[in-house]
């Protein structure tokens, strides 16, 4: 089956450094692809990439046999950024609903998306006034707005409690056995555990793309953490 | 272009600006207020009061509009919505349409309250109708709105946005002809007051509210600004940039 995402030779200069450094990474559909790797690896930059607003140097990013950013994607792929990018003067619902007229997608699926992130209780609260995780999850809902093929989010699980956490990357696992392909960053390997795939990334290059498994194999660690220093080390630094 | 971002986009403005009571309460109050101010400085002289007091009417919101929607899509900007709305099926014009309807609703509400004012109890005598006087302080809202909106585009900082108000309003007000015949200016000023949108938009208001009709020239007027506001909203889409470093 052809890749979700495809990515060739991709080179990024944010900031006047290089970010990404002629990175090849492929992504399967209907899977989690977990993006690896500390702050400052290129994990963000290699998203903004994939959903098509970040300017590259060279290279190539094709999402759904599309270029990436193509008009014709923009109701097939969703994000959300790292800070929960929602209207904070505004309630869940009321950012929901301008999302969904955006998408036109109907208002029950507010409803459910508001569900679904859990936020039934607090959805008709202004957004300023929530928690961290609440605020998070709020973001969360937006980018489940309209059905997508592809979902980017970048550390979606940051400040949430363990339960949430669990109830999300359980949601996740739903969406991806329905065929939505997933692409999530995390700066915490424990995570990696709820992948399918892994990419992991250090300094904007590609350190290995793998699964859990094949990476416990290979380091003969049980430790996630301990693998990927492992790995780091094999890599000779 | 689509009826239904725009749209949602303008109520999503209206939405968020009911959150901020003083905001509105600033933007209803604070030209009433200056507009007070001016009736009793000019007490002893209303011919004075008369001859401003008609295109002030304009030029409050024209400053205001411009600084709330410079800040709002600054705003917009820094917060990181406009990136997720950049990955969203909504066309750039769209979403500044959607601006332009929420900010000129705020603008005619504002307009029609310093006009009622100022027609009503501070007993300012226009020639015209004030109905053209309303029309006219709208326009001028939106021009504000659209001028602001492009501007935004070149502020990092919510700071650099506020400063843009002195280096870029305060020059035209200057120059409008609201403070001396643009006639009598430096040559050179007057020549440079027609490059200024501003002009155009006090030049309407100066004919409806002394001469009573816009005429031909006051037509051109209106036409100008109306282009201008276009204009102003054409560039600001294009200074959206979907891909950013």
């Amino acid at each position: 089956m052809q890749s979700a995402v495809v990515v060739e030779r991709l080179r990024v200069v944010r900031g006047g450094r290089l970010a990404l450094a002629d990175l090849d990474v492929e992504v399967r559909r209907g899977a989690i692809t977990g993006l690896l790797g500390p702050n400052g690896s290129g994990k963000s930059t290699l998203m903004r990439s994939i959903v098509g607003v970040q300017r590259i140097e060279r290279g190539a990013v094709s999402v759904l046999g599309l270029p990436a950013g193509a008009p014709e994607l923009r109701s097939r792929v969703a994000y959300t950024t790292q800070a929960p990018s929602v209207y904070g003067d505004l309630t869940v619902r009321e950012n929901l609903r301008y999302f969904a007229r955006l998408l036109r997608a109907g208002d029950a699926q507010v409803d459910d998306v508001i569900e679904t992130v859990g936020l039934a209780e607090d959805a008709d609260r202004v957004v300023n006034r929530l928690s961290g995780g609440q605020r998070a999850r709020a973001a969360l809902a937006t980018a489940l707005i309209g059905s997508p093929e592809v979902l980017v989010l970048d550390e979606p699980t940051v400040g949430l409690d363990p339960v949430l956490r669990r109830d999300l990357w359980a949601h996740l696992a739903e969406l991806a056995a329905r065929g939505a392909t997933l692409i999530v960053s995390s700066h915490v390997m424990d995570e990696a555990e709820r992948c399918d795939d892994l990419v992991l990334l250090r300094e904007g290059a590609l350190l290995a793309a793998t699964t859990v498994g094949a990476l416990r194999r290979q380091t003969g660690e049980d430790d996630l953490d301990a693998a990927l220093l492992a790995l780091s080390a094999v890599d000779g630094r | 272009m689509s009826l239904a971002a725009a749209g949602g986009t303008s109520v999503r403005v209206l939405m968020q600006l009911r959150r901020d009571p003083r905001t509105i309460a600033l933007l209803l109050a604070v030209p009433c207020l200056l507009v007070t101010l001016l009736k009793y400085v000019f007490v002893g002289q209303p011919a004075i009061f008369d001859r401003i007091g008609g295109p002030l009417l304009g030029l409050f919101p024209f400053s205001m509009m411009f600084l709330v929607a410079s800040i709002t899509m600054l705003r917009e900007r820094t917060s990181g919505t406009l990136e997720r709305l950049m990955t969203l099926p909504l066309h750039k014009l769209d979403l500044l349409i959607g601006y332009g309807v929420a900010f000129g609703l705020i603008g005619a509400v504002q307009a029609t309250v310093v006009s009622a004012l100022a027609l009503g109890a501070l007993d300012l005598h226009v020639a015209g109708p004030a109905w053209a006087v309303g029309a006219l302080a709208v326009t001028n809202a939106l021009l504000g709105m659209s001028l602001g909106l492009l501007l935004s585009a070149f502020a990092r900082t919510e700071f650099q946005a506020v400063e843009f108000m002195p280096a870029v309003v305060f020059p035209q007000l200057i120059l409008c002809g609201l403070l001396a015949p643009r006639a009598a200016m430096a040559r050179p000023l007057e020549l440079l007051s027609y490059c200024f949108p501003l002009t155009y938009a006090y030049d309407a208001l100066d004919r409806i509210t002394h001469d009573g009709t816009l005429g031909a020239a006051g037509l051109l007027d209106v036409v100008l600004v109306l282009t201008a506001i276009g204009a102003a909203l054409a560039l600001g889409a294009a200074t959206l940039r979907r891909r950013t470093a």
